[in-house]
């Protein structure tokens, strides 16, 4: 499904190395999670995969079912299959939340070159994935993530996965910023998506989420690269014991 | 001196080619314009109101040719109105509805003078006049002074649809100068649209009267061609309880400038005057408003968008006067505008001016470019450049559009809003 291979990517704007060859490969149906300290370069990767501005791709390739990502344009990536839930959702004030996503929704049908969903066809769907995911009419109706509380944000990426179904999905942190009952939410919005044809990558901090959405793969990244590799166990294995000691090991 | 016999030479030229009609109700206003004209003489840049914008095209004794762009289709189809209708500034009858509505009376400035219109002598050049004494408004004296044509509306109840007033050019050296006078009455509401481009070049002056408990609705899109030079004035006068929400969609343009003149008599009134202007390339678009609370407890809002490009200019100059006694004043005032590269310019000039201690007056004024976080938040989703673009300007302009209370009307707007994104948007799509 997704294929990186020795990532290397800088800031544009200053000489500072973020991901110094990283080497990872999601299988179609799996679902990896990557551990790791603060600035080890977790996000960056999300965001690099995604397409984001800002940064500089300096070494190595990253494919989706070997289609090059690098090349494409970000909206030309989330055609393609590939979805990033933000760590940090976007407030977009005066744009609605349901024409957001009927937009999004039927500019990747047209760009897989389906036909677009009526808006009644659209209705019904949504109504019917909001409703699992506890998001009320009310919500749909306001502006994107304006006013939203951080649970309410996060449910609003599932969402929106649920909706677009895509192939490859990231979750960036989706699990900060929440309580017990929200990530538990969250989390149940997530494993309803699991799918032969459908693959994860969760960044994580903390053991906690992978409880919920368990993961066949674990990896640790530290100052830009994967440095241990192994299977749910090693989820454990950092929250016992946090990441020093693995880092130690590996060093 | 020199600069005032300049003035005067021009003023001269500027006023030769009218025909200025004597007598009538109207008569002793228009002479009365004239001294006051005279005195201030045509616009400079020099002048404080018109740094930002040059006067030159609106000085100028004869109009720049302006071709007529025959492509916008009718907007507000959806709506049942009574619709009159100005051909190059000339009221054209076969054209237009039978004037007959309940709740208003219609009357043709071209044939007021005639009749013995009690209530349009108390009204013209009366609010242009008074809109005078802080700021000089030169083509304001100058329209009252010299129109031919116009309405005299007397709204006297609840009016069942909206009245249109539907401008439409077809010379491209029409110089048209339009002079409306509107009275509601007591406890009497109204919803006017104006439309269109009226010529090539058009001096347009609205004076609303709106008595106790009355409420008038202004929605304005003013028509888009590129070459047309104009100029309105709205002097609207509020007594107690009254309500006035003007709304003004502008695109395209050399030369527009909109000025709002806006007093409060009487208390626990609501004026709200909004306007959201898209330009492209050689367009000049300015906002000058002026508005005086002279009675408790109003309630005054100005909210004004503007998104520019291609060395598009936009300028909005805007001040709120309390009155000393005006106490519970709500005063707001927002400008914005969007820069969409980096060639465009915004120049704004907020003004506040209070002489009473207990109000709430807040102010603001922005300009930015498109918010590259929210952009690339939608182009993550598979959302296209151009609707990504799309969504995000027609969410700065939202603010302004929500002014219009009709959801139909305002749905309207926004959707010539977005025609005019999707014909304009940027190569890269």
């Amino acid at each position: 499904m997704l294929k990186i291979k020795n990532l290397h990517v800088k800031l544009e704007e200053e000489d500072k190395a973020i991901l110094k060859g990283v080497d990872l490969t999601v299988e179609a149906g799996s679902v990896h999670a990557i551990m790791g300290p603060n600035g080890s370069g977790k996000s960056t990767l999300s965001y690099v995969l995604a397409g984001k501005g800002g940064y500089e791709v300096t070494d190595g390739s990253a494919e989706l079912e070997g289609v090059d990502l690098l090349e494409m344009e970000p909206e030309a990536r989330a055609a393609a299959g590939l979805f990033l839930a933000f760590q940090y959702p976007v407030e977009i004030p005066g744009v609605g939340n349901m024409t957001f996503l009927r937009t999004a929704v039927n500019a990747q049908r047209k760009a897989r070159g389906e036909d677009e969903l009526s808006a009644g066809e659209f209705l019904k769907l949504i109504r019917e994935k909001a409703k699992a995911l506890n998001i009320d009419a009310e919500m749909m109706k306001r502006p994107v993530n304006v006013g939203f509380s951080g649970g309410e944000k996060k449910r609003n990426e599932i969402l929106q996965m649920a909706m677009l179904e895509p192939k490859m999905c990231i979750l960036d942190e989706t699990d900060s910023g929440l309580d017990v009952d929200a990530m538990k939410l969250v989390a149940e919005g997530v494993n309803a998506l699991r799918a032969a044809g459908r693959s994860f990558l969760v960044i994580t901090h903390y053991q906690r989420l992978l409880d919920h959405i368990k993961p066949d793969f674990v990896h640790i990244m530290a100052d830009g690269r994967i440095v241990k590799s192994g299977g749910p166990e090693l989820a454990l294995e950092v929250e016992q014991n946090g990441y020093a000691d693995i880092l130690a090991e590996v060093a | 001196m020199a600069q005032v016999q300049v003035r005067s030479d021009a003023l001269d030229a500027r006023l030769a080619g009218f025909d200025l009609p004597k007598g009538g109700f109207s008569g002793a206003a228009r002479q009365a314009a004239l001294l006051r004209l005279n005195k201030m003489g045509l616009p400079g840049r020099r002048d404080e109101y018109w740094r930002y914008t040059d006067p030159k095209l609106l000085n100028s004794d004869t109009p720049l040719a302006s071709t007529a762009l025959r492509v916008e289709a009718p907007i507000f189809t959806g709506k049942d109105k009574l619709r009159l209708v100005f051909v190059d500034g000339v009221f054209d009858a076969e054209a237009s509805d039978a004037a007959a509505l309940s709740g208003v009376e219609i009357t043709r400035l071209a044939q007021a003078d005639a009749q013995d219109i009690h209530w349009a002598g108390a009204v013209y050049g009366v609010l242009e006049q008074a809109g005078q004494s802080a700021v000089p408004r030169p083509f304001a004296a100058l329209n009252t002074a010299a129109a031919k044509d116009g309405l005299l509306i007397r709204v006297t109840g609840r009016v069942s649809k909206p009245l249109h007033i539907s401008y439409r050019q077809k010379s491209n050296s029409s110089d048209a100068m339009l002079h409306h006078c509107i009275k509601v009455e007591e406890g009497a509401d109204l919803t006017l649209l104006e439309t269109g481009i009226a010529g090539a070049r058009s001096n347009i002056v609205m004076e609303v009267d709106v008595a106790k408990g009355g409420k008038l609705h202004h929605i304005r899109p003013q028509g888009r061609s590129h070459g047309k030079q104009l100029i309105t004035h709205i002097f609207a006068r509020l007594a107690e309880d009254a309500l006035f929400k003007s709304f003004t969609l502008s695109m395209n343009g050399i030369l527009t400038r909109n000025e709002a003149v806006i007093e409060f008599t009487g208390d626990d009134a609501v004026a709200h005057v909004a306007g959201a202007a898209v330009g492209d390339g050689d367009f000049h678009h300015d906002d000058t408003v002026f508005i005086t609370h002279d009675a408790e407890r109003c309630e005054s809002r100005q909210v004004f968008k503007k998104v520019l490009k291609n060395g598009a200019v936009g300028v909005f100059q805007g001040k709120i006067l309390v009155k000393p006694g005006a106490q519970k004043t709500d005063g707001y005032q927002i400008s914005q505008s969007l820069l969409l590269d980096e060639d465009s310019q915004f120049l704004a000039k907020p003004e506040l001016e209070i002489y009473a201690d207990d109000v709430v007056c807040s102010h603001g004024s922005t300009s930015g470019a498109i918010d590259e976080g929210a952009l690339f938040y939608l182009l993550s989703r598979g959302v296209t450049i151009r609707d990504a673009e799309s969504l995000l300007v027609l969410a700065f302009l939202a603010e302004a559009i929500a002014e219009i209370e009709d959801a139909a009307l305002a749905e309207d707007i926004r959707a010539r809003m977005e025609d005019w994104l999707h014909r304009h948007e940027s190569p890269k799509g």
